[in-house]
């Protein structure tokens, strides 16, 4: 017999259950908090010198808060595009690239992005 | 009863489901569709972030040039509709979290956060913009 339980228990067509719902809504949390922090610092920042951003920047909660921001943002954007990719684009070969390459390119603006906050922070 | 006939199937007048074209715009259904272009317009705004960054990671000759980039006509263009963008999404964002409670999804509870968010984010927008041109010293001495 196929009750309600059991169908949950399979998590769904795509095997994953609420898993991409509940992952945009924590990461939407976070954005909430840091994001109005991050524009605020941009702001202050903008057309200072380098070595005012660098000094800003290295401070170990700013620099951590910065980098909480980028993962945040990227699996939060990562997710947002699949459902854009899969909504529109219906052809299976091309939806398995852009899939990947959002994949890709989410992950490595974010690896980019952490890289310099931390050069910045230690880097001479 | 209506009587089935297979030899004049195209008589019958059915109801047509509503389409894009003929059907009446209303805010909520404008709301949904700029919501997910922001979000679609901000995963490029990110890349100037990062290329912000990369650039400060860089060197000072490479900093100041992007600096330069984004303080043209253009790049000033691209920025504060980016952050336009930013806002507007951080706010559809508190409306669905709203509506997640299951609270304000009757029809006058939605067309006031619909409304309420434009407002907003263009105000939020404007007070931005105005912090920005004072401490940059855009609006002279």
């Amino acid at each position: 017999m196929l009750t309600p339980l059991k169908r949950a228990q399979g998590l769904g067509s795509a095997k994953q259950g609420a898993d991409h719902f509940l992952r945009q809504r924590i990461t939407a949390v976070a954005n909430l908090i840091l994001i109005p922090f991050a524009v605020g610092l941009i702001a202050a920042l903008a057309g200072a010198d380098l070595d005012t951003v660098k000094a800003t920047l290295s401070h170990p909660l700013v620099a951590a808060a910065l980098i909480v921001l980028v993962l945040s943002s990227a699996i939060h954007m990562r997710i947002g595009m699949q459902i854009i990719i899969e909504d529109y684009v219906h052809s299976e070969g091309a939806k398995l690239f852009l899939l990947l390459a959002n994949t890709l390119i989410a992950y490595g603006v974010a690896a980019v992005a952490i890289f310099a906050v931390l050069k910045l922070s230690f880097g001479a | 009863m209506t009587e089935v006939s297979s030899e004049q199937p195209a008589r019958v007048e059915r109801p047509l489901s509503p389409h894009l074209q003929v059907y009446h715009l209303q805010i909520n259904m404008v709301m949904s569709i700029v919501h997910r272009l922001t979000g679609a317009a901000l995963y490029v705004g990110s890349l100037l972030v990062a290329w912000w960054l990369f650039a400060a990671a860089t060197g000072p000759d490479y900093f100041a040039f992007v600096n330069g980039v984004f303080e043209s006509w253009p790049g000033m263009v691209v920025l504060v509709g980016y952050s336009w963008a930013l806002i507007h999404h951080m706010l559809g964002g508190i409306r669905h979290f709203i509506w997640d409670t299951a609270s304000g999804l009757d029809i006058e509870s939605i067309d006031f956060l619909s409304w309420g968010t434009i407002a907003l984010s263009v105000l939020l927008t404007v007070c931005l913009w105005v912090y920005i041109a004072f401490e940059r010293g855009w609006f002279g001495a």
